[in-house]
């Protein structure tokens, strides 16, 4: 359905004056972003910024404050469960550490989608689960359950998984993490692959500046919930900002400070010794 | 989301301790709070305290029990997956029912023994040994087997669902389902609960079926109870309605309580390794008090004055 008005001018996902709060505690405050058809984009931010809760807002899973989320022109929030479902159904999301089905076989797990919501035949199943699987190079581990993969084997599985029914949007949530040189390398390379190849847009959240920088078109910094910067690799790379600086550098004190919001040190330490004397 | 801290911050027990329960910071430990006032605090203090505390807790209970509510209802509106594609309940059913046959078929014998033994040592100071077979039989029938095989039910499938679903949950399976647009409750919740609620009263029945057996086995073969009265005094004194129906009803809903409390226990699990133990220990904990109290209740209105 979506397909039919994607204008291709119109950036496939578009965040605008988007704020989202747990209870009282704000997480984003008016985050403007924009994502262009067949590109890859990254957010970048230290840990506990709000990358993954935008990810989690452009897939629905949670409902902003205010503002909006449009994902191939339909305002993501506004949709009933059945709209909703139909839009995940063309996106694909990488999670964190895979999630791949623990009972289930590598095998089963890529054909999962294509089950539960097409009524193909079981050999044509077979064949895009293998050509899945085949473009991440793991056609061989078909039989295996996911306790027997690798971190990183783990991981391109979830990514076949996640291509399974070639979707428009491809939301990687901190593909990098926890991975040897080697598989980074491999996984960072497969998704500027497949996001070409399947034409697709891809959004990837990521603290990891040199992997990322490598293979992305465009990056947005976050920090505390608002946006410090944006540019394409290049502009990046070349920037004086002292956040970005900070980051992409990995200096311990800057913008960022390297205490978490406390009472004056002096008074807490004497305030402790006060009471354990009396 | 491993980067986006929870609210819930058990350290951090100022901030938390609004007394407005809300899902995600529920949880917030009281004794955390209170090791925050400071010893020199006023007695009265400490009562008002206890008393927020309390509130505090009988509000989240509330709370959770009214989420219960809205989940069991949500299980039974997406059960249509669970029997259209009967497959997937078939495979809980191995794990939840199959799998649990050993345990109660175990038991069942020892408790019909021990009742053959104890029930022959009452029944002869009065001289009707004979009617050693009715006493097994509607012990068991009655109570014994729906009971004890749900005890047993509870902590040897019940635990498993509850950690099983509370696992998916804390490594992202749920959510990934979620995002592939496939609603968990559906795919992974429904079938579970569906299985437990049919495997319960079998197992019940298999349990008081073999504790008849054990019965028999220390009262005729072993007392020597004469064998023809014992089988015949059973058979006329054990109603089909009044008794074996009964028992059966009471095991299914037994059935119900358990899966409902392990599932929702595992969905609602914290999703860490702490809060999956904790979800274990409660199913376990929650499920066998409920049995005993529906038990007595179920009692009360079946089995008065017939």
């Amino acid at each position: 359905m979506g397909s039919v008005i994607s204008a291709s001018s119109e950036p496939l996902v578009k965040i605008s004056k988007l704020s989202f709060a747990y209870d009282q505690r704000p997480v984003l405050t008016d985050i403007n972003m924009v994502i262009p058809r067949g590109k890859v984009v990254a957010i970048m931010g230290s840990s506990g910024c709000g990358k993954t809760t935008t990810l989690r807002l452009i897939g629905g899973q949670l409902k902003p404050t205010s503002g909006e989320v449009l994902v191939n022109g339909q305002a993501v929030h506004l949709l009933d469960t059945n709209g909703l479902y139909e839009l995940r159904r063309q996106m694909g999301m990488l999670f964190q550490f895979g999630a791949l089905f623990t009972d289930l076989s590598v095998y089963d797990n890529v054909a999962f989608q294509m089950r539960e919501h097409t009524n193909l035949p079981e050999e044509l199943i077979n064949d895009m689960v293998m050509m899945k699987l085949h473009s991440v190079g793991l056609r061989g581990a078909h039989d295996l359950m996911p306790s027997e993969l690798s971190g990183g084997m783990a991981r391109r599985v979830a990514l076949a998984r996640a291509i399974a029914l070639d979707p428009m949007l491809i939301m990687y949530d901190e593909p990098f993490a926890g991975l040897d040189p080697i598989s980074l390398s491999i996984i960072g390379e497969q998704i500027r692959r497949l996001n070409d190849a399947l034409g697709a847009s891809s959004i990837i959240v990521t603290h990891d500046v040199q992997e990322s920088l490598k293979i992305v078109d465009y990056v947005y910094f976050v920090s505390e919930g608002k946006i410090v910067a944006e540019g394409t690799a290049e502009e990046i790379k070349a920037s004086k900002a002292p956040y970005v600086h900070q980051f992409v550098w990995g200096e311990a004190d800057g913008p960022v400070p390297f205490q978490y919001p406390a009472a004056a040190y002096g008074e807490e330490i004497m305030g402790i010794k006060e009471t354990s004397l009396g | 989301m491993a980067d986006t801290p929870k609210p819930k911050s058990n350290k951090n027990s100022k901030k938390a301790g609004s007394g407005k329960p809300i899902p995600s910071n529920r949880r917030v430990s009281h004794a955390g709070r209170m090791a925050h006032v400071s010893s020199k605090a006023p007695a009265i203090g400490k009562i008002v305290q206890l008393l927020t505390g309390f509130g505090h807790s009988l509000t989240e209970f509330l709370w959770s029990l009214g989420f219960a509510a809205r989940f069991f209802l949500a299980v039974l509106l997406h059960s249509g997956m669970a029997l259209r594609r009967f497959q997937l309940t078939i495979r809980e059913l191995y794990f939840t029912g199959v799998l649990s046959i050993i345990i109660i078929l175990v038991s069942g014998l020892f408790v019909g023994m021990v009742l053959g033994l104890q029930g022959y040592e009452t029944l002869q100071r009065y001289g009707s040994s004979e009617a050693l077979g009715v006493l097994v039989a509607l012990s068991l029938v009655r109570e014994l087997g729906p009971v004890v095989a749900a005890l047993l039910f509870a902590s040897r499938a019940g635990s498993a669902i509850t950690a099983e679903i509370g696992l998916m949950k804390a490594t992202e399976q749920l959510s990934a389902m979620e995002m592939m647009a496939v609603n968990p409750i559906a795919r992974v919740v429904a079938p579970r609960f569906w299985a437990g609620v049919i495997s319960m009263p079998l197992l019940a029945a298999l349990f008081s079926a073999m504790g008849i057996f054990g019965g028999y086995l220390v009262g005729v073969v072993l007392i020597g109870v004469d064998v023809g009265s014992f089988w015949s005094q059973m058979q006329a004194s054990v109603d089909f309605r009044e008794d074996i129906v009964n028992g059966v009803i009471k095991s299914f809903v037994f059935g119900i309580i358990i899966s409902w409390i392990a599932v929702f226990e595992g969905y609602d699990s914290d999703p860490t390794a702490e809060g999956v133990s904790r979800a274990t220990t409660n199913t376990v904990v929650t499920s066998s008090l409920s049995v005993l109290a529906a038990d007595f209740i179920l009692t009360a209105l079946m089995f008065r004055g017939a």
